[in-house]
């Protein structure tokens, strides 16, 4: 198997941090409890997504200014794989809202926000699906995938801080810094962070390459 | 005598001379869009009617003759009546546009000047329904308002804020194949964080809240306003180009 360096560095994080993440000793903590496991795996995911769908929007701009095929379909790629880390964290965060909040869903800012952010991208794939001409669907995504970001930003950012949240980091709970500061979280949260962001790059360019193949195929033919 | 013109001044000029380029534009398109309402009224009747028996469903179905709706409740009622409303007067903004119009336009006139004026026309509309839709949802519904006006504020800043954000979004939904589902789908998630600051805003003038309470609300609702706008200007062009 011959894979570039980076991914092996992928494979090596994720293995380093499932194990450890799983065995090693966390910090005992009032309601958390072993829940607290659950930072390397949520928490890395909306780190994965904003990160993968800021890759989406940057080729999104690239296709108006340059309006190449491969552009578009690392775009719309980015943003699949994008939908994909969001479910996954709103998943993990859900499980984890059981346990420590008594219920999977209880309207919290932060809960509301990652699902309408959700939504925005669902919207992004129907409209994508809504064009028959390949050059105006890629186009009008594109301008839909910017200002949909833009408008996300302020959603997921700023909305919730306006507000009262049950989320770690807001109002008066245990701050996400308050364990941040144990030197056995940090030494496998921001590996976590890394293994799984670079995962998604992998998974957005497979997808990318095969699909770049598939329309090569489709032209031949 | 010649006079020697400065480059940066010739410059200056230029672009001042573009900006009014931009404003002429925008107010002739304004006028025309006015002047076509005008013609064709059958159009804002329909709309109005929509708000009409949208508020007069809502008093049917919440058989309101023996009792008010609580105020959480009426604020909610009312500011998704006008979201529906909103989403259904916009849309038809770029649709109803023809083919050949839409050519003309294309060759007279800057796209910054066509979507400013839509914006600024859809403004002008929304607030008039919200206006309308308030007065009937008031007389018919019931009227619990304490600080009037704090929510007609509100209701400007919400007629504003959902005009900026659908008129772009019809643009796009109106190069598609089904407008009507597609407008509301793309235009539902983009708009929710300014319906909930809305909401909060006007549930605090219906309680007679001190203004200094909304501040906050109303300044991340002109924020968010901002974005959008800025970013429909930018992007625009672009949509106008295909």
């Amino acid at each position: 198997m011959k894979l570039s360096w980076w991914k092996w560095l992928t494979i090596a994080l994720l293995l380093y941090t499932v194990a450890k993440g799983m065995l090693q000793d966390v910090p005992r903590l009032a309601i958390l409890n072993e829940t607290i496991r659950n930072l390397y795996f949520h928490v890395p995911m909306w780190f994965g997504m904003i990160l993968i769908l800021l890759v989406s929007v940057v080729y999104s701009i690239l296709y108006l200014r340059n309006p190449l095929v491969k552009h578009d379909i690392v775009a719309v790629q980015a943003a699949n794989v994008g939908i994909l880390f969001g479910v996954l964290g709103i998943v993990t965060g859900m499980e984890w809202a059981k346990f420590t909040w008594g219920e999977y869903w209880s309207n919290d800012p932060k809960q509301n926000g990652a699902a309408i952010g959700l939504l925005i991208y669902f919207a992004y794939l129907i409209l994508r699906g809504s064009f028959q001409d390949h050059q105006q669907r890629a186009r009008i995504s594109a301008i839909y995938n910017i200002f949909a970001f833009a408008a996300l930003i302020p959603l997921l950012f700023i909305l919730p801080r306006l507000t009262d949240s049950l989320h770690p980091g807001n109002g008066g709970n245990p701050g996400f810094n308050a364990y941040d500061l144990d030197a056995r979280l940090r030494a496998v949260f921001y590996p976590a962070v890394l293994g799984w962001t670079l995962l998604g790059v992998w998974m957005v360019s497979v997808r990318a390459r095969l699909e770049v193949l598939k329309q090569q195929l489709y032209e031949n033919v | 005598m010649t006079q020697i013109i400065h480059p940066h001044s010739f410059v200056l000029y230029l672009c001042r001379k573009e900006e009014k380029v931009l404003l002429k534009e925008v107010i002739y398109l304004m006028q025309k869009d006015f002047v076509l309402e005008w013609r064709q009224k059958y159009a804002f009747n329909g709309m109005l009617l929509y708000v009409g028996s949208t508020v007069f469903i809502c008093y049917l179905s919440f058989s309101l003759r023996f009792g008010a709706l609580e105020v959480p409740v009426w604020n909610a009622l009312y500011w998704i009546i006008l979201l529906f409303t909103a989403v259904n007067a916009i849309a038809k903004g770029f649709a109803q546009e023809s083919r050949g119009r839409l050519l003309y336009y294309y060759s007279v006139v800057s796209p910054q000047g066509v979507i400013v004026a839509k914006m600024l026309y859809n403004a002008a509309l929304m607030l008039i329904l919200a206006l309308l839709c308030f007065a009937f949802y008031a007389i018919v519904i019931g009227n619990p308002v304490q600080d009037v006006g704090m929510f007609l504020l509100t209701i400007c800043l919400g007629a504003i804020g959902f005009a900026s954000s659908l008129t772009m979004i019809s643009g796009i939904a109106a190069k598609a194949a089904n407008t009507g589902t597609l407008m509301a789908v793309l235009s539902f998630p983009v708009m929710v964080p300014m319906l909930l600051m809305l909401m909060k805003m006007s549930k605090n003038a219906i309680d007679g809240l001190d203004a200094s309470a909304s501040f906050d609300e109303a300044m991340s609702l002109l924020a968010i306003n901002m974005i959008v706008i800025t970013v429909s200007y930018i992007l625009f062009p672009y949509l106008w180009r295909s």
